[in-house]
């Protein structure tokens, strides 16, 4: 894999303060010559029959399934495949392919139902000005399944993407299988989920969930980096309410069983929830924002106008004086970055761990942090296995981790030791020794056991390891730790101000060099640009292998 | 004192209080011990330092990284959270002194600031309290008492003046004797706490109750007073000066009439209602007053003045008041370094001839608030931008103590600052207020700047007809936001349109840059990188159909949602200058706009070049700010007052009709807290029958009481919470059900 951190940015996020601007292509006047060339090719449709027959055809496409079945589908509150394109990808933008496509079914009557485009618009459009390729499933078109037809339209758009290097994104919105097509359907799916396979960590590749999306369907968005849903009109399931009721005579129904709520918050399926289709495709365009076109990109850079050595005092006194109350992560990582702006992924699932994209100077970073205000920010299953998968992409696609530490421990108990902490803790460990992008480091308090060096430590090559002057880093809390190394002793208070004294501050750990410096929370911004702006030239290889192989 | 002699002979005329800051020879004191928090303990250690004198704070658990705690030159911790176990626990105050070897205390106002008990505690200690002495505050601290001294120095009193209230029964009578209206109060407390209003027996029942124990929560002592309440008065009242040696001045007036439920809002020095005869007249009974009970520190002798300039005393407050600054501003005398000066046995160097009165000044109490629901809020300064001075007058002073990340918490007053604003004459200062409000950036709390900066720009403001009526007669249906008028509805949806212009031509940087970066590998060229930049957007702006300007102030233009078309001027965009742009808002002719906005930052400050839609002339800069970005457009905060503005894109706008309302929460059968605070009470139980309007909770908040009514008949369904339960705002407390 090209690493492409090695290559310097002409600019910085601050260097380019004006802008050339031309009129916009869109609104350009169209010369004469073009003009005249345009009138005579509608004066030819008039007359060729075969261009009368494909602009038919071609209007059939814009169709999909039928006026009657567009205004279905608005009466369930959704948008048609066009309409969402068109929502997704900047004005004018967006080139379609296969309209005319139809599916090859033969049996069961099908040779006399075929709908131009067989349930699926695909093609690629621009995204702020990027280029994105993207699928959008037509369910006013045989209610959106896949047919063979259909599942070779979306594989050719997924082997553009990975040949131009851009992302894709599939608004999926689908029944499932065509049931006509039998097995062919199903090579469908898998050619599908094969080509998901090979451009995980290539380029990247977004979900929305806009409708049902059940049966054999749903693993094509398990596959992608990540799965977004629409809030009451999407579903995601393996076996709808009708065969739960039928083999485990449990009554539920869709939106309990596969509905945002459950994904987003207790599957860990979903990523993010948005209200409608207008919302969630005006968020995704932002989320796009943040991500490289490719893993052959370093991480994006827009303009900012937050000072990069913007000093945040607030950030001095965040962490309460009293060790045992709470504070927001949130709130620390908003005042480091950009324009305060996080845009946090997963926010209701495993909420003692915050995950999310950020800018610096105008940059796009991955943040990883415990949030002290969800169980103390502790170390659970969903909690490791959430930023695992995070950090992983994040070092597939070349965005340097931040990652803020405040972690007691790994959660005890039977729960978790029998569900397996152990494997599932070990995720995260190997996703971050595994990273080989810039990694940065703020302990802003807690940094226990063995949470502490799972937390992107300097052992796990972190490049820049800071601490607030809040920090402690130490096997356990002092409490504990005297409780065991003085067992049975009378002084034990005495004893607990001496562990205090000497492990609950980050001097220990600086004075090993295990932390690069001890900086004050007001210059963390400042510090972290800096850094980022050197490890710009970061250059870090794993070795040669076919794969690692992290304990799934 | 030390150094106190010679600090004497330095100080022959007014010339040499120049040297105040840098002569050591004129120290008073070593060390002062601020017995107070936020705020005023912040600006009490600025004169403290200011005259060379090292300060120690008091902190409790909650405050331990307040501002006023990093101020001080030392500080040290008198307790929990709650003030009774902190500010007002006397004891561990004494035990700071001690420990820091204060020589001398100053209160502030509020907590310990007129409690005999702690002056006297001072004296046996040997601390200088920086105040008046223990017997003029006891006089003047019992309402009633004070009276009768009012009385016995000549001044003017107010009608039905009553004695100390028993029970409920004797209050009906009292109130009955005196004829209604009547003000209800505690006698221990100044201001507007615990005070209430009652035109009838009902009214005073209830509020006799809920007096009396908010009496006893806010100052340990229960009784109250009941006296005439004159309707139609301006609350205009003098500020005083006196020293040990019997010299007692007078200052101009300040006229506090913008009240809500008896707290000041919005004060101003000095009043437009009092002419140079009346003026003097009051002055002259105040002195007067203060020399009755041997006054010797700065203290305040309240007016209530009717439209016929009679004028009748109220109370004297024996502290400084929160409304000093504008004093300070027109007379440009430091009352706290007077009273400091005062306390260390020093005479007033100033003559009654001597008091200047320079300009205006009025001053704006920005409270962390609902002001349309009169609700304190909590939480933390997300966002926090103090106003400052842009010229020589040094036209604004923000008394604040707190800072951005700082916590408005439960426990304490939920004031933000003393926002003061001054001018050479009333105009100006309200042009200032203006400015400095607009550009006041406080977010994470609900503030209550939309109320203060409405009621700066209200035409019988600004004419000066005030009285402690104002908020109730202009506002009868409660403040509900800035109405908008088509000019601010222009200037609003403008600014939505030019915040997306910004925002589009921000992200299109991230191509074009990207462009670049990869030009260098294996992209070719990328001299046609900055080309296709759009410069016209075209768009929808779409307001909630209740803020679109009404009546005479909506044209045929107005509409919830218009087509915006927002041009840039020129070929040139500059994120760091200002930029022109053209604007064209429905069918209206386009004006032209220029704009200064550093990208997702929170002041936006436009003008319009050539001519205003409304008035056909280029407008001096108006500010708006940037709240936050919305999934579909932006919170822009115009007049004080968030507008949430959609900016849709012609497919956004078009396709948006077809997406489904979500349901909203039923709240017609439960009753939410309405604010974060503390159970008191609960005074019904699951299964009871209530009627309309019943009590059925008492919540307590920043020391205001307020009762929960049943919002219609019904039954007790279920209880969520318990008597001294915390609280969160909108919080389930009860369910009910239909009968």
């Amino acid at each position: 894999m090209a690493l492409l951190s090695v290559i310097r940015r002409p600019i910085s996020a601050r260097g380019l303060t004006a802008l050339t601007t031309t009129p916009s292509l869109v609104r350009r006047a169209v010369p004469a010559f073009a003009m005249q060339a345009r009138l005579q090719s509608a004066a030819a449709l008039k007359t060729n029959p075969v261009a009368q027959k494909i602009e038919k055809k071609r209007q059939e496409a814009k169709l999909g399934g039928g006026e009657k079945r567009i205004e279905a589908q608005h009466n369930k509150g959704k948008l048609t495949a066009r309409e969402r394109i068109e929502l997704l990808v900047d004005a004018g933008t967006f080139r379609e392919y296969d309209a005319f496509v139809e599916h090859q079914c033969e049996d069961f009557g099908m040779p006399n139902t075929r709908i131009t485009g067989d349930g699926v618009v695909t093609g690629h459009g621009k995204i702020n000005g990027r280029t994105v390729y993207l699928f959008s499933q037509d369910f006013t078109a045989f209610g959106g399944s896949l047919s063979k037809t259909h599942a070779s339209k979306i594989c050719k758009v997924m082997d553009k993407a990975m040949l131009a290097g851009a992302p894709v994104i599939g608004l999926n919105d689908s029944g499932g299988a065509r049931i006509q097509e039998g097995v062919d359907s199903l090579a469908g799916y898998a050619d599908i989920f094969q080509r998901n396979v090979m451009a995980s960590g290539v380029v990247p590749q977004i979900s929305l969930i806009m409708g049902p999306c059940a049966g054999g369907a749903v693993y094509s968005p398990a596959l992608t980096d990540f799965t977004l849903m629409v809030r009451d009109t999407s579903y995601l399931f393996v076996t709808g309410p009708e065969v739960v009721k039928a083999v485990t005579n449990e009554n539920v129904t869709q939106e309990e069983l596969g509905g945002s709520k459950a994904h987003t918050a207790k599957s860990g399926v979903a990523h993010l929830a948005f209200d409608n289709d207008v919302e969630a495709l005006a968020k995704l365009r932002d989320f796009v924002d943040f991500l490289p076109l490719s893993n052959r990109e370093p991480a994006p850079c827009r303009f900012t106008a937050d000072p990069a050595n913007r000093c945040d005092r607030a950030l001095d006194t965040i962490v309460p004086t009293d060790s045992t109350k709470a504070y927001d992560m949130k709130d620390v990582v908003a005042r480091i970055v950009d324009d305060n702006h996080f845009f946090e992924i997963m926010p209701d699932y495993a909420r003692n761990m915050i995950v999310g994209f950020a800018r610096l100077d105008g940059k796009t970073v991955g943040v990883v942090g415990n949030q002290p205000l969800v169980s103390s920010g502790v170390l659970d299953i969903n909690a490791s296995v959430k930023a695992a998968r995070f950090v992983r992409f994040c070092d597939a696609f070349n965005i340097p981790l931040l990652t803020l530490v405040d972690v007691p421990g790994f959660l005890p108990g039977t729960a978790q030791e029998h569900n397996g902490i152990i494997r599932h803790g070990a995720k995260l460990l190997y996703a971050y020794a595994e990273a080989t992008v810039p990694k940065l480091t703020v302990i802003t308090r807690k940094a226990y056991g063995g949470a502490y060096d799972v937390m992107s430590s300097k052992h796990l090559r972190g490049d820049v390891n800071y601490a607030w002057p809040t920090a402690e880093i130490a096997v356990m809390g002092a409490k504990g730790a005297v409780e065991i190394i003085f067992r049975k002793q009378a002084n034990i208070e005495e004893r607990v101000a001496e562990y205090t004294d000497k492990f609950a501050n980050p001097l220990p750990a600086a004075k090993r060099g295990f932390l690069d410096d001890i900086i004050e929370p007001s210059q963390t911004r400042s510090r972290l640009i800096e850094d980022l702006t050197i490890l710009e030239g970061k250059q870090l290889k794993n070795p040669a292998k076919k794969h690692g192989n992290i304990p799934l | 004192m030390l150094g106190s002699g010679a600090a004497t002979l330095l100080r022959t005329a007014q010339a040499s209080r120049a040297f105040h800051a840098s002569s050591v020879a004129d120290k008073y004191f070593n060390k002062i011990l601020v017995a107070n928090r936020g705020e005023i303990a912040c600006r009490v250690i600025r004169s403290a330092r200011k005259l060379g004198i090292e300060t120690v704070a008091i902190y409790s658990d909650a405050d331990a990284s307040s501002l006023h705690v990093q101020m001080a030159d030392e500080a040290i911790n008198v307790g929990p959270a709650p003030t009774s176990q902190s500010y007002l626990n006397i004891d561990a105050i004494l035990n700071a002194i001690h420990q820091t070897k204060a020589e001398a205390v100053h209160p502030g106002y509020g907590f310990l600031s007129e409690n005999a008990t702690f002056v006297e505690a001072l004296h046996k200690a040997g601390v200088t309290f920086i105040g008046p002495g223990q017997q003029a505050m006891a006089a003047m601290g019992d309402k009633i008492q004070s009276k009768v001294i009012a009385a016995k120095a000549g001044v003017n009193i107010i009608p039905g003046f009553n004695g100390v209230v028993k029970d409920t029964e004797h209050a009906l009578q009292i109130a009955n004797d005196i004829g209604y209206p009547v003000m209800i109060k505690a006698s221990a407390g100044g201001g507007g706490k615990g005070m209430r209003i009652a035109y009838n027996d009902q009214e005073v029942r209830d509020g006799f109750q809920l007096a009396s124990t908010e009496s006893l929560s806010s100052f340990g002592d229960s009784r109250l007073l009941i006296e005439k309440f004159i309707e139609q008065p301006r609350h205009i009242e003098i500020q005083i000066l006196a020293d040990t040696k019997g010299n007692v001045l007078y200052l101009p007036e300040r006229e506090c009439s913008i009240q809500r439920r008896n707290q000041k809002v919005i004060e101003e020095a000095p009043s437009t209602h009092l002419d140079a005869a009346t003026r003097k007249a009051m002055g002259e009974q105040a002195v007067s007053l203060a020399k009755g009970v041997n006054y010797a520190s700065a203290g305040t002798v309240e007016f209530l003045v009717d439209a016929h300039r009679q004028f009748y005393f109220l109370e004297m407050n024996t502290r400084l008041q929160v409304e000093h600054p504008i004093t300070e501003y027109i007379t440009g005398i430091d009352l706290v370094e007077e009273m400091i000066r005062v306390a260390a046995g020093h005479p007033l160097d100033l003559t009654q001839a001597d008091v200047p009165l320079k300009g205006w000044a009025i001053e704006s109490r920005v409270y962390a608030e609902d002001p349309e629901k009169y609700l304190p809020s909590i939480g933390t300064l997300r966002k926090y931008q103090e106003p400052h001075s842009e010229t020589a007058l040094q036209e604004v002073r923000c008394d604040s103590g707190i800072v951005e990340g700082s916590e408005i918490s439960i426990h304490y007053d939920p004031m933000i600052s003393k926002l003061c604003t001054y001018g050479r004459d009333r105009n100006e200062a309200i042009a200032n207020m203006k400015r400095a409000l607009d550009t006041y950036v406080i977010q994470g709390v609900t503030h209550n700047v939309p109320l203060l900066r409405d009621v700066i720009s209200h035409p019988e403001f600004v004419r000066g007809n005030l009285s402690t009526k104002f908020l109730a007669e202009y506002y009868p249906d409660g403040f509900r936001g800035h109405q908008l008028t088509k000019q601010t509805w222009s200037e609003l949806v403008a600014t939505a349109g030019i915040v997306h212009a910004y925002r589009e031509l921000r992200n299109a940087s991230l191509a074009q840059w990207n462009r670049q970066l990869t030009a260098s590998t294996s992209y070719g060229s990328n001299s046609a990188a900055l080309a296709g930049q759009n410069k016209a957007w075209q768009m929808y702006v779409k307001l909630p159909a209740k803020s679109l300007p009404t009546g005479a102030a909506a044209t045929t233009d107005v509409a919830e949602s218009v087509a915006v078309h927002v041009k840039l001027a020129s070929d040139r965009f500059d994120f760091g200058r200002e930029n022109e742009f053209e604007v064209a808002i429905g069918k209206a002719e386009p004006v032209r706009m220029a704009v200064h906005w550093d990208v997702e930052s929170p002041l936006i400050t436009t003008r319009y070049v050539t001519s205003t839609p409304e008035t056909k002339i280029p407008s001096s800069p108006v500010t708006l700010q940037y709240l936050e970005p919305l999934p579909l457009g932006v919170s822009l905060q115009h007049y004080g007052t968030r507008f949430d503005l959609s900016v849709l894109s012609d497919a956004q706008h078009r396709l948006l009709s077809h997406m489904k309302e979500k349901a909203p929460l039923d709240l017609s059968k439960v009753v939410l807290s309405p604010m974060p605070g503390r159970v008191i009470s609960i005074t019904v139980k699951e299964g009871d029958v209530i009627a309309e309007g019943e009590v059925l909770a008492v919540v307590e908040a920043m020391k205001m009481q307020n009762a929960l009514r049943a919002p219609k008949a019904g039954k007790v369904k279920a209880i969520h919470v318990a008597e001294n339960d915390t609280v969160g705002a909108d919080d389930v407390m009860i369910e009910l059900d239909d009968e």
